[in-house]
Protein backbone atom coordinates (compact mmCIF):
# COMPACT_ATOMS: atom_id res chain seq x y z
CA UNK A 1 0.00 0.00 0.00
CA UNK A 2 1.37 3.26 -1.11
CA UNK A 3 0.82 6.88 0.44
CA UNK A 4 -0.29 8.61 -3.11
CA UNK A 5 -0.77 12.71 -2.66
CA UNK A 6 -4.00 13.45 -4.31
CA UNK A 7 -4.50 17.21 -6.09
CA UNK A 8 -6.94 18.52 -5.63
CA UNK A 9 -6.52 17.61 -1.76
CA UNK A 10 -9.83 18.19 -1.34
CA UNK A 11 -11.38 16.15 -3.94
CA UNK A 12 -13.35 12.99 -2.02
CA UNK A 13 -13.79 11.43 -5.45
CA UNK A 14 -9.80 11.04 -5.58
CA UNK A 15 -9.65 10.38 -2.04
CA UNK A 16 -12.30 7.34 -2.70
CA UNK A 17 -10.66 6.26 -5.82
CA UNK A 18 -7.10 6.12 -4.18
CA UNK A 19 -8.61 3.98 -1.31
CA UNK A 20 -10.75 1.75 -3.30
CA UNK A 21 -7.88 0.52 -5.37
CA UNK A 22 -5.93 -0.05 -1.95
CA UNK A 23 -3.71 2.42 -1.45
CA UNK A 24 -3.56 5.02 1.25
CA UNK A 25 -4.69 8.88 0.10
CA UNK A 26 -3.08 11.76 1.49
CA UNK A 27 -5.14 14.88 1.08
CA UNK A 28 -7.01 17.68 3.01
CA UNK A 29 -9.03 15.55 5.15
CA UNK A 30 -6.57 13.71 6.50
CA UNK A 31 -4.34 17.02 7.41
CA UNK A 32 -6.93 18.65 8.92
CA UNK A 33 -8.02 15.76 10.97
CA UNK A 34 -4.60 15.68 12.35
CA UNK A 35 -5.63 19.11 13.76
CA UNK A 36 -9.55 18.31 14.93
CA UNK A 37 -7.88 15.53 16.92
CA UNK A 38 -5.29 17.50 19.12
CA UNK A 39 -6.49 18.13 22.03
CA UNK A 40 -7.07 21.32 23.15
CA UNK A 41 -8.07 23.12 19.64
CA UNK A 42 -11.44 24.43 18.75
CA UNK A 43 -13.39 22.51 15.71
CA UNK A 44 -12.78 23.54 12.34
CA UNK A 45 -12.40 26.11 10.78
CA UNK A 46 -11.13 27.73 13.93
CA UNK A 47 -8.20 24.58 14.57
CA UNK A 48 -5.47 26.67 12.45
CA UNK A 49 -3.80 29.25 14.75
CA UNK A 50 -0.92 31.58 14.06
CA UNK A 51 1.45 29.10 14.86
CA UNK A 52 0.65 27.46 11.42
CA UNK A 53 2.02 30.40 8.90
CA UNK A 54 5.26 30.21 11.21
CA UNK A 55 5.34 26.02 11.05
CA UNK A 56 4.93 27.08 7.04
CA UNK A 57 8.57 28.87 6.90
CA UNK A 58 9.85 25.35 6.44
CA UNK A 59 8.40 25.28 3.13
CA UNK A 60 7.81 28.88 1.89
CA UNK A 61 10.33 32.29 2.73
CA UNK A 62 8.40 34.71 5.26
CA UNK A 63 7.90 37.15 2.71
CA UNK A 64 5.19 34.56 0.80
CA UNK A 65 1.55 35.71 2.06
CA UNK A 66 0.86 34.08 5.61
CA UNK A 67 -2.25 32.23 4.16
CA UNK A 68 0.24 30.14 1.92
CA UNK A 69 2.45 29.21 4.64
CA UNK A 70 -0.79 28.60 6.66
CA UNK A 71 -1.75 25.68 4.13
CA UNK A 72 1.84 24.63 3.34
CA UNK A 73 2.32 23.59 7.23
CA UNK A 74 -0.65 21.11 6.49
CA UNK A 75 0.22 20.49 3.41
CA UNK A 76 4.16 20.25 3.53
CA UNK A 77 3.96 17.21 5.74
CA UNK A 78 1.51 15.12 3.59
CA UNK A 79 4.02 16.05 0.53
CA UNK A 80 7.37 14.76 2.48
CA UNK A 81 5.14 11.67 3.58
CA UNK A 82 3.65 10.77 -0.16
CA UNK A 83 5.09 7.73 -2.29
CA UNK A 84 3.34 8.52 -4.95
CA UNK A 85 0.73 11.50 -6.56
CA UNK A 86 -2.16 11.61 -8.62
CA UNK A 87 -2.95 15.60 -10.22
CA UNK A 88 -5.56 16.28 -11.86
CA UNK A 89 -5.91 19.42 -13.22
CA UNK A 90 -8.57 21.64 -15.30
CA UNK A 91 -10.74 20.64 -12.18
CA UNK A 92 -14.22 21.71 -11.29
CA UNK A 93 -14.63 23.45 -8.37
CA UNK A 94 -17.14 20.94 -7.51
CA UNK A 95 -14.93 18.28 -7.59
CA UNK A 96 -12.35 19.40 -5.11
CA UNK A 97 -10.51 22.84 -5.56
CA UNK A 98 -7.35 23.98 -3.28
CA UNK A 99 -8.34 28.10 -2.26
CA UNK A 100 -5.04 29.36 -3.56
CA UNK A 101 -3.13 29.78 -6.59
CA UNK A 102 0.45 30.02 -5.51
CA UNK A 103 0.12 27.46 -3.29
CA UNK A 104 -1.46 25.17 -6.07
CA UNK A 105 2.00 26.40 -7.62
CA UNK A 106 4.18 25.32 -4.87
CA UNK A 107 2.18 22.32 -4.16
CA UNK A 108 2.66 20.89 -7.98
CA UNK A 109 6.53 22.44 -7.98
CA UNK A 110 7.04 20.49 -4.94
CA UNK A 111 5.45 17.24 -5.96
CA UNK A 112 7.09 17.36 -9.56
CA UNK A 113 10.86 17.60 -7.68
CA UNK A 114 10.07 14.86 -5.60
CA UNK A 115 10.84 12.26 -7.80
CA UNK A 116 7.92 9.73 -6.74
CA UNK A 117 5.93 8.60 -9.49
CA UNK A 118 3.01 10.79 -10.62
CA UNK A 119 0.06 10.57 -12.88
CA UNK A 120 -1.24 13.96 -14.00
CA UNK A 121 -4.51 14.14 -15.60
CA UNK A 122 -6.94 16.34 -17.16
CA UNK A 123 -10.38 16.51 -15.75
CA UNK A 124 -13.08 14.42 -17.69
CA UNK A 125 -15.04 16.88 -19.59
CA UNK A 126 -17.25 13.92 -20.33
CA UNK A 127 -18.56 10.47 -19.82
CA UNK A 128 -16.32 8.50 -21.63
CA UNK A 129 -13.37 10.42 -20.74
CA UNK A 130 -14.31 9.76 -17.33
CA UNK A 131 -14.60 6.56 -17.83
CA UNK A 132 -10.90 6.63 -19.11
CA UNK A 133 -9.83 8.79 -16.03
CA UNK A 134 -11.05 6.37 -13.85
CA UNK A 135 -9.01 3.38 -15.92
CA UNK A 136 -5.85 5.99 -16.43
CA UNK A 137 -5.79 5.94 -12.24
CA UNK A 138 -6.68 2.20 -11.45
CA UNK A 139 -3.53 1.56 -13.80
CA UNK A 140 -1.36 3.92 -12.52
CA UNK A 141 -2.00 2.50 -8.73
CA UNK A 142 -1.81 -0.77 -9.36
CA UNK A 143 1.69 -0.33 -11.23
CA UNK A 144 2.72 1.53 -7.62
CA UNK A 145 5.77 -0.51 -6.58
CA UNK A 146 3.92 -1.48 -3.14
CA UNK A 147 0.83 -1.97 -4.65
CA UNK A 148 -1.61 -4.44 -5.37
CA UNK A 149 -3.33 -5.57 -2.17
CA UNK A 150 -6.84 -5.11 -3.72
CA UNK B 1 -30.88 44.64 23.43
CA UNK B 2 -30.00 45.96 19.74
CA UNK B 3 -29.59 43.66 16.89
CA UNK B 4 -26.87 42.47 16.03
CA UNK B 5 -24.59 44.69 13.39
CA UNK B 6 -24.49 42.02 10.49
CA UNK B 7 -20.65 42.36 9.18
CA UNK B 8 -20.17 39.80 5.54
CA UNK B 9 -16.87 38.90 5.11
CA UNK B 10 -15.23 38.42 2.19
CA UNK B 11 -11.45 36.95 2.32
CA UNK B 12 -8.69 34.53 1.33
CA UNK B 13 -6.58 33.11 3.70
CA UNK B 14 -8.04 34.23 6.56
CA UNK B 15 -8.36 30.55 8.11
CA UNK B 16 -4.80 29.40 6.84
CA UNK B 17 -3.62 32.51 8.48
CA UNK B 18 -4.60 31.70 11.63
CA UNK B 19 -6.83 35.05 12.20
CA UNK B 20 -10.32 34.50 11.47
CA UNK B 21 -10.43 34.24 15.00
CA UNK B 22 -9.36 37.01 15.93
CA UNK B 23 -11.63 38.69 13.27
CA UNK B 24 -14.42 37.20 15.07
CA UNK B 25 -13.31 38.35 18.38
CA UNK B 26 -12.95 41.72 16.77
CA UNK B 27 -16.97 41.91 15.69
CA UNK B 28 -18.02 40.63 19.19
CA UNK B 29 -16.33 43.12 20.87
CA UNK B 30 -18.21 45.73 19.12
CA UNK B 31 -21.84 43.69 19.49
CA UNK B 32 -21.38 42.49 15.93
CA UNK B 33 -21.35 39.50 13.96
CA UNK B 34 -19.35 38.33 11.46
CA UNK B 35 -20.40 36.38 8.42
CA UNK B 36 -19.81 34.51 5.20
CA UNK B 37 -22.93 35.34 2.04
CA UNK B 38 -24.27 31.91 1.31
CA UNK B 39 -24.20 30.89 -2.21
CA UNK B 40 -24.05 28.03 -4.24
CA UNK B 41 -21.38 26.60 -5.94
CA UNK B 42 -23.07 27.32 -9.28
CA UNK B 43 -22.99 31.09 -8.86
CA UNK B 44 -19.43 31.52 -8.40
CA UNK B 45 -18.00 30.86 -11.95
CA UNK B 46 -21.37 33.22 -13.59
CA UNK B 47 -20.33 35.71 -11.14
CA UNK B 48 -16.72 35.87 -12.11
CA UNK B 49 -17.60 35.95 -15.83
CA UNK B 50 -19.79 38.76 -15.39
CA UNK B 51 -17.35 40.41 -13.05
CA UNK B 52 -14.97 39.99 -15.66
CA UNK B 53 -11.64 39.86 -13.63
CA UNK B 54 -9.92 36.62 -14.20
CA UNK B 55 -8.14 35.08 -11.05
CA UNK B 56 -7.10 31.62 -10.76
CA UNK B 57 -7.49 31.08 -6.62
CA UNK B 58 -10.66 30.06 -5.83
CA UNK B 59 -10.90 31.61 -2.89
CA UNK B 60 -10.50 34.75 -4.60
CA UNK B 61 -13.76 33.64 -7.06
CA UNK B 62 -15.69 32.80 -3.81
CA UNK B 63 -14.95 36.78 -2.82
CA UNK B 64 -16.10 37.79 -6.11
CA UNK B 65 -19.43 36.60 -5.92
CA UNK B 66 -19.92 36.99 -2.46
CA UNK B 67 -19.42 40.43 -2.87
CA UNK B 68 -21.66 40.83 -6.26
CA UNK B 69 -24.40 38.89 -4.05
CA UNK B 70 -24.25 42.12 -1.62
CA UNK B 71 -24.12 44.52 -4.30
CA UNK B 72 -27.04 42.39 -6.34
CA UNK B 73 -28.97 42.18 -3.00
CA UNK B 74 -29.39 38.24 -2.49
CA UNK B 75 -27.65 38.23 0.99
CA UNK B 76 -28.15 41.40 3.27
CA UNK B 77 -25.59 42.93 5.38
CA UNK B 78 -24.97 46.32 7.02
CA UNK B 79 -21.09 46.46 6.47
CA UNK B 80 -18.44 44.59 4.43
CA UNK B 81 -15.29 43.32 5.49
CA UNK B 82 -12.77 42.28 2.83
CA UNK B 83 -9.44 40.67 3.68
CA UNK B 84 -6.54 39.19 1.91
CA UNK B 85 -3.30 37.77 2.97
CA UNK B 86 -0.65 40.85 3.08
CA UNK B 87 1.83 40.43 -0.11
CA UNK B 88 0.05 38.58 -1.95
CA UNK B 89 -0.41 40.41 -5.58
CA UNK B 90 -3.43 38.68 -7.18
CA UNK B 91 -5.79 39.11 -3.88
CA UNK B 92 -5.04 42.81 -3.80
CA UNK B 93 -5.78 43.51 -6.94
CA UNK B 94 -9.09 41.94 -6.08
CA UNK B 95 -9.29 43.04 -2.78
CA UNK B 96 -9.36 46.85 -4.14
CA UNK B 97 -11.36 46.01 -7.30
CA UNK B 98 -13.91 44.69 -5.36
CA UNK B 99 -14.36 47.53 -2.36
CA UNK B 100 -14.49 49.95 -5.29
CA UNK B 101 -17.37 47.80 -7.20
CA UNK B 102 -19.13 47.78 -3.85
CA UNK B 103 -18.67 51.27 -3.09
CA UNK B 104 -19.83 52.67 -5.97
CA UNK B 105 -23.10 50.16 -6.66
CA UNK B 106 -23.99 50.29 -2.55
CA UNK B 107 -24.61 52.40 0.25
CA UNK B 108 -22.56 49.67 2.34
CA UNK B 109 -19.47 50.92 4.59
CA UNK B 110 -16.49 48.72 3.56
CA UNK B 111 -13.33 48.52 5.08
CA UNK B 112 -10.13 46.59 3.41
CA UNK B 113 -7.02 45.02 5.49
CA UNK B 114 -4.48 42.46 4.69
CA UNK B 115 -3.35 40.53 7.30
CA UNK B 116 -0.61 38.31 8.42
CA UNK B 117 -0.67 35.55 11.13
CA UNK B 118 0.12 39.14 13.48
CA UNK B 119 -2.56 40.61 13.20
CA UNK B 120 -5.11 40.71 16.15
CA UNK B 121 -8.06 41.37 17.03
CA UNK B 122 -6.93 44.74 18.62
CA UNK B 123 -5.79 45.68 15.62
CA UNK B 124 -9.45 45.46 13.95
CA UNK B 125 -11.18 46.64 16.71
CA UNK B 126 -11.11 50.49 15.71
CA UNK B 127 -12.44 49.32 11.98
CA UNK B 128 -14.91 46.90 13.26
CA UNK B 129 -16.71 49.39 15.37
CA UNK B 130 -16.29 51.97 12.80
CA UNK B 131 -18.11 49.07 10.69
CA UNK B 132 -21.16 49.48 13.28
CA UNK B 133 -21.06 52.93 13.92
CA UNK B 134 -21.80 53.97 10.60
CA UNK B 135 -24.77 51.16 10.60
CA UNK B 136 -25.94 51.60 13.92
CA UNK B 137 -25.56 56.12 14.16
CA UNK B 138 -26.65 56.83 10.77
CA UNK B 139 -28.77 59.18 12.32
CA UNK B 140 -26.67 60.68 14.67
CA UNK B 141 -23.78 61.01 11.71
CA UNK B 142 -26.49 62.91 9.70
CA UNK B 143 -26.24 65.33 12.50
CA UNK B 144 -24.55 69.16 11.12
CA UNK B 145 -24.94 71.37 13.54
CA UNK B 146 -23.65 71.55 17.47
CA UNK B 147 -26.32 72.62 19.69
CA UNK B 148 -25.92 73.61 23.59
CA UNK B 149 -22.67 73.12 25.49
CA UNK B 150 -20.76 69.83 25.04
CA UNK B 151 -17.16 68.99 25.07
CA UNK B 152 -15.61 66.43 23.37
CA UNK B 153 -11.81 64.85 24.28
CA UNK B 154 -9.65 62.86 22.22
CA UNK B 155 -7.23 60.64 23.58
CA UNK B 156 -4.73 60.09 20.98
CA UNK B 157 -0.98 58.48 21.03
CA UNK B 158 0.77 61.41 21.10
CA UNK B 159 -1.41 64.16 22.25
CA UNK B 160 -4.91 64.78 24.31
CA UNK B 161 -7.04 67.44 23.03
CA UNK B 162 -10.11 68.81 24.04
CA UNK B 163 -12.40 70.87 22.84
CA UNK B 164 -15.49 72.78 24.49
CA UNK B 165 -18.37 74.00 21.90
CA UNK B 166 -21.41 76.30 22.42
CA UNK B 167 -24.19 76.93 19.73
CA UNK B 168 -21.85 75.77 17.07
CA UNK B 169 -18.80 77.06 17.54
CA UNK B 170 -15.82 76.10 19.40
CA UNK B 171 -15.33 78.33 22.28
CA UNK B 172 -12.36 76.38 24.21
CA UNK B 173 -9.53 74.05 23.29
CA UNK B 174 -6.76 72.30 25.32
CA UNK B 175 -4.19 70.49 24.06
CA UNK B 176 -1.64 68.29 25.85
CA UNK B 177 0.77 65.56 25.24
CA UNK B 178 -0.46 62.43 26.18
CA UNK B 179 1.69 61.07 28.99
CA UNK B 180 -0.78 59.42 31.63
CA UNK B 181 -4.06 58.94 30.03
CA UNK B 182 -6.18 60.07 32.79
CA UNK B 183 -3.89 63.08 33.98
CA UNK B 184 -3.82 64.24 30.03
CA UNK B 185 -7.16 64.70 29.93
CA UNK B 186 -7.87 66.13 33.12
CA UNK B 187 -5.60 68.66 31.98
CA UNK B 188 -6.92 69.27 28.81
CA UNK B 189 -10.71 69.77 29.83
CA UNK B 190 -9.16 71.99 32.11
CA UNK B 191 -8.01 74.34 29.94
CA UNK B 192 -10.51 73.97 27.34
CA UNK B 193 -13.13 74.47 30.37
CA UNK B 194 -10.96 77.53 32.15
CA UNK B 195 -10.55 79.30 28.20
CA UNK B 196 -14.24 78.64 27.91
CA UNK B 197 -15.21 80.84 31.07
CA UNK B 198 -16.80 77.66 32.01
CA UNK B 199 -17.54 74.70 34.45
CA UNK B 200 -18.00 71.35 33.99
CA UNK B 201 -21.52 71.90 35.65
CA UNK B 202 -22.21 73.34 32.27
CA UNK B 203 -21.16 71.08 30.12
CA UNK B 204 -24.13 69.41 29.07
CA UNK B 205 -22.61 66.34 26.96
CA UNK B 206 -19.41 64.70 26.89
CA UNK B 207 -18.27 62.58 23.57
CA UNK B 208 -14.37 61.31 23.58
CA UNK B 209 -12.42 59.59 21.02
CA UNK B 210 -8.90 58.35 20.58
CA UNK B 211 -6.89 55.41 21.70
CA UNK B 212 -7.68 56.32 25.49
CA UNK B 213 -11.81 57.06 24.86
CA UNK B 214 -12.68 53.71 26.65
CA UNK B 215 -10.94 55.10 29.67
CA UNK B 216 -11.23 58.52 29.57
CA UNK B 217 -14.97 58.11 28.73
CA UNK B 218 -15.48 56.24 31.52
CA UNK B 219 -13.73 58.85 33.79
CA UNK B 220 -15.51 61.63 32.48
CA UNK B 221 -18.95 59.80 32.44
CA UNK B 222 -19.07 60.48 28.96
CA UNK B 223 -22.15 60.21 26.93
CA UNK B 224 -20.58 58.95 23.61
CA UNK B 225 -17.61 57.16 23.05
CA UNK B 226 -16.86 56.13 19.70
CA UNK B 227 -13.85 55.50 17.49
CA UNK B 228 -12.09 58.35 15.62
CA UNK B 229 -12.76 57.18 12.29
CA UNK B 230 -16.66 57.99 11.87
CA UNK B 231 -15.40 60.85 14.56
CA UNK B 232 -12.52 62.55 12.48
CA UNK B 233 -14.44 62.11 9.42
CA UNK B 234 -17.34 64.00 10.91
CA UNK B 235 -15.02 66.70 12.60
CA UNK B 236 -13.42 67.03 9.30
CA UNK B 237 -16.37 67.50 6.75
CA UNK B 238 -17.78 70.17 9.70
CA UNK B 239 -14.98 71.99 10.21
CA UNK B 240 -13.78 72.11 6.28
CA UNK B 241 -17.87 73.09 5.58
CA UNK B 242 -18.39 70.43 3.39
CA UNK B 243 -20.87 68.36 5.44
CA UNK B 244 -22.53 67.10 1.75
CA UNK B 245 -21.44 65.45 -0.67
CA UNK B 246 -17.52 63.27 -1.61
CA UNK B 247 -15.00 64.32 0.19
CA UNK B 248 -11.51 62.74 1.40
CA UNK B 249 -10.30 62.52 4.81
CA UNK B 250 -6.49 62.74 5.23
CA UNK B 251 -5.57 61.62 9.24
CA UNK B 252 -1.69 61.54 9.69
CA UNK B 253 -1.69 60.49 13.22
CA UNK B 254 1.34 59.78 15.68
CA UNK B 255 0.80 56.22 15.20
CA UNK B 256 -1.47 55.58 12.72
CA UNK B 257 -2.58 57.03 9.57
CA UNK B 258 -6.34 56.76 8.60
CA UNK B 259 -7.62 57.92 5.01
CA UNK B 260 -11.18 57.79 4.62
CA UNK B 261 -13.50 58.28 1.82
CA UNK B 262 -16.31 60.39 3.15
CA UNK B 263 -20.05 60.65 1.77
CA UNK B 264 -22.35 62.96 2.74
CA UNK B 265 -20.08 63.39 6.33
CA UNK B 266 -20.22 59.52 6.42
CA UNK B 267 -17.23 57.46 5.71
CA UNK B 268 -17.81 54.56 2.42
CA UNK B 269 -14.25 53.19 2.34
CA UNK B 270 -11.45 53.96 4.84
CA UNK B 271 -8.18 52.23 5.85
CA UNK B 272 -6.41 52.73 8.49
CA UNK B 273 -2.58 52.00 8.77
CA UNK B 274 -0.35 51.34 11.72
CA UNK B 275 2.33 48.87 10.96
CA UNK B 276 4.91 51.83 9.96
CA UNK B 277 6.78 54.42 12.24
CA UNK B 278 7.99 55.99 8.71
CA UNK B 279 4.58 56.56 7.37
CA UNK B 280 3.66 58.21 10.76
CA UNK B 281 3.47 61.27 12.85
CA UNK B 282 6.56 59.93 14.13
CA UNK B 283 8.97 60.08 11.52
CA UNK B 284 8.46 63.86 11.74
CA UNK B 285 9.23 64.46 15.36
CA UNK B 286 12.52 62.63 15.08
CA UNK B 287 13.29 64.79 12.28
CA UNK B 288 12.62 68.02 14.05
CA UNK B 289 14.80 66.76 16.73
CA UNK B 290 17.47 65.90 14.72
CA UNK B 291 17.22 69.16 12.92
CA UNK B 292 17.35 70.86 16.09
CA UNK B 293 13.88 72.48 15.83
CA UNK B 294 10.71 72.67 17.47
CA UNK B 295 7.80 70.64 15.64
CA UNK B 296 5.93 73.58 14.91
CA UNK B 297 9.07 75.00 13.40
CA UNK B 298 9.42 72.02 10.30
CA UNK B 299 6.71 72.60 8.66
CA UNK B 300 8.21 76.28 7.40
CA UNK B 301 11.56 74.74 6.84
CA UNK B 302 10.49 72.02 4.93
CA UNK B 303 8.76 74.87 2.71
CA UNK B 304 11.85 76.60 1.77
CA UNK B 305 13.62 73.11 0.97
CA UNK B 306 13.49 71.07 -2.21
CA UNK B 307 13.40 67.46 -1.02
CA UNK B 308 14.77 66.18 -4.28
CA UNK B 309 18.24 66.97 -2.95
CA UNK B 310 18.56 64.74 -0.47
CA UNK B 311 18.54 60.83 -1.33
CA UNK B 312 16.42 58.63 0.95
CA UNK B 313 16.87 55.09 0.49
CA UNK B 314 14.20 53.92 3.07
CA UNK B 315 10.78 54.99 4.46
CA UNK B 316 12.04 53.04 7.78
CA UNK B 317 11.95 55.34 10.68
CA UNK B 318 15.66 54.57 11.22
CA UNK B 319 16.67 53.54 8.08
CA UNK B 320 15.64 57.00 6.65
CA UNK B 321 16.65 58.90 9.50
CA UNK B 322 19.97 57.56 8.43
CA UNK B 323 19.36 58.66 5.01
CA UNK B 324 18.66 62.70 6.51
CA UNK B 325 22.12 62.33 8.73
CA UNK B 326 24.13 61.24 6.03
CA UNK B 327 22.85 63.83 3.95
CA UNK B 328 23.29 66.45 6.57
CA UNK B 329 26.57 65.13 6.90
CA UNK B 330 27.42 65.69 3.31
CA UNK B 331 26.79 68.81 3.64
CA UNK B 332 22.78 69.18 2.17
CA UNK B 333 20.81 72.08 3.92
CA UNK B 334 18.31 71.59 6.98
CA UNK B 335 15.45 72.71 4.53
CA UNK B 336 16.47 70.32 1.90
CA UNK B 337 16.38 67.27 4.72
CA UNK B 338 13.18 68.75 6.76
CA UNK B 339 11.38 68.58 2.71
CA UNK B 340 12.80 65.31 2.12
CA UNK B 341 11.25 64.23 5.47
CA UNK B 342 7.66 65.81 4.90
CA UNK B 343 7.65 63.87 1.35
CA UNK B 344 8.85 60.54 2.89
CA UNK B 345 5.79 60.49 4.59
CA UNK B 346 3.36 61.78 2.38
CA UNK B 347 4.36 59.54 -0.34
CA UNK B 348 4.46 56.18 2.10
CA UNK B 349 0.62 57.08 3.23
CA UNK B 350 0.29 57.60 -0.73
CA UNK B 351 1.34 54.77 -1.71
CA UNK B 352 0.53 52.40 1.24
CA UNK B 353 -3.04 53.86 2.32
CA UNK B 354 -4.27 55.75 -0.70
CA UNK B 355 -4.61 53.62 -2.87
CA UNK B 356 -6.86 51.85 -0.88
CA UNK B 357 -9.84 54.36 -0.97
CA UNK B 358 -11.24 56.05 -3.62
CA UNK B 359 -10.06 59.93 -3.77
CA UNK B 360 -12.22 62.45 -4.19
CA UNK B 361 -12.04 66.20 -4.39
CA UNK B 362 -12.11 67.98 -1.69
CA UNK B 363 -9.12 66.46 -0.16
CA UNK B 364 -8.96 67.36 4.07
CA UNK B 365 -5.86 66.97 5.86
CA UNK B 366 -6.64 67.36 10.02
CA UNK B 367 -5.17 65.59 12.65
CA UNK B 368 -1.38 67.69 14.36
CA UNK B 369 0.62 66.46 11.01
CA UNK B 370 -1.88 69.01 9.11
CA UNK B 371 -0.03 71.98 11.11
CA UNK B 372 3.26 70.73 9.20
CA UNK B 373 2.78 72.67 6.06
CA UNK B 374 5.78 71.24 4.26
CA UNK B 375 3.75 67.90 4.95
CA UNK B 376 0.52 69.31 3.59
CA UNK B 377 2.05 70.42 0.24
CA UNK B 378 4.40 67.02 -0.25
CA UNK B 379 0.60 65.52 -0.50
CA UNK B 380 -0.63 68.12 -2.66
CA UNK B 381 2.31 67.64 -4.92
CA UNK B 382 1.50 64.16 -4.47
CA UNK B 383 -2.40 63.97 -5.32
CA UNK B 384 -1.73 67.30 -7.63
CA UNK B 385 -4.46 69.01 -5.78
CA UNK B 386 -5.04 71.17 -3.85
CA UNK B 387 -5.28 69.99 -0.27
CA UNK B 388 -7.83 71.90 2.61
CA UNK B 389 -6.94 72.40 5.79
CA UNK B 390 -9.47 73.51 8.27
CA UNK B 391 -9.32 75.52 10.74
CA UNK B 392 -8.72 73.70 14.55
CA UNK B 393 -7.30 70.90 12.05
CA UNK B 394 -5.00 69.70 15.03
CA UNK B 395 -8.78 69.25 17.37
CA UNK B 396 -10.23 66.97 14.71
CA UNK B 397 -11.31 64.47 17.15
CA UNK B 398 -12.63 66.65 20.00
CA UNK B 399 -14.47 68.47 17.52
CA UNK B 400 -16.32 65.14 15.94
CA UNK B 401 -16.66 64.03 19.53
CA UNK B 402 -18.31 67.79 20.49
CA UNK B 403 -20.61 67.54 17.43
CA UNK B 404 -21.77 64.29 18.16
CA UNK B 405 -22.26 64.37 21.56
CA UNK B 406 -24.90 67.79 21.26
CA UNK B 407 -27.41 64.43 19.52
CA UNK B 408 -26.98 63.50 23.21
CA UNK B 409 -28.65 66.36 25.25
CA UNK B 410 -31.71 65.86 27.12
CA UNK B 411 -34.80 66.71 25.07
CA UNK B 412 -32.50 65.92 21.76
Amino acid sequence: MAKVFIYPATSLILSDLVARFGHKPLGAALGIRERIQTAGVDSPPLQITPEEPKRGLKYAAVEVPSGVRGRMAIYGPLLEEAEAAIIVTDADLAFGCMGCARTDELILFSLRQSGIPILELKYPANEEEGVQFVAAVKKFLDGLENGGET
Amino acid sequence: MSRKVRIAQLSCGSEYSGVQKEIYEAAESVDAEVFFPDIALADVERAVDTFGLDVRSADLKLMIARGKALVEGTVDADGVFIGTCFRCAEAAIVRNELRRYIHEHSRLPVVSYSFTERTTAGTLLTRMEALTTIARRRALLAREEQTGITMGVDSGSSTTKAVVMKDNEIVGTGWHPTTEVIKSAESVVADALEMAGLTREDIQAVGTTGYGRFLIGKHLGADLIQEELTVNSKGAVYLAGHQRGASTVIDIGGMDNKAISVLDGIPGTFTMGGICAGASGRFLEMTAKRLGVDITELGPLAMKGMGKNVPMNSYCIVFGTQSLVNALAAGSSREDVAAAACHSVAEQVFEQQLQEIDIKEPVIMVGGTSLIEGLVYAMGQLLQTEIVVPPHSQYIGAVGSALLASGFIKGE
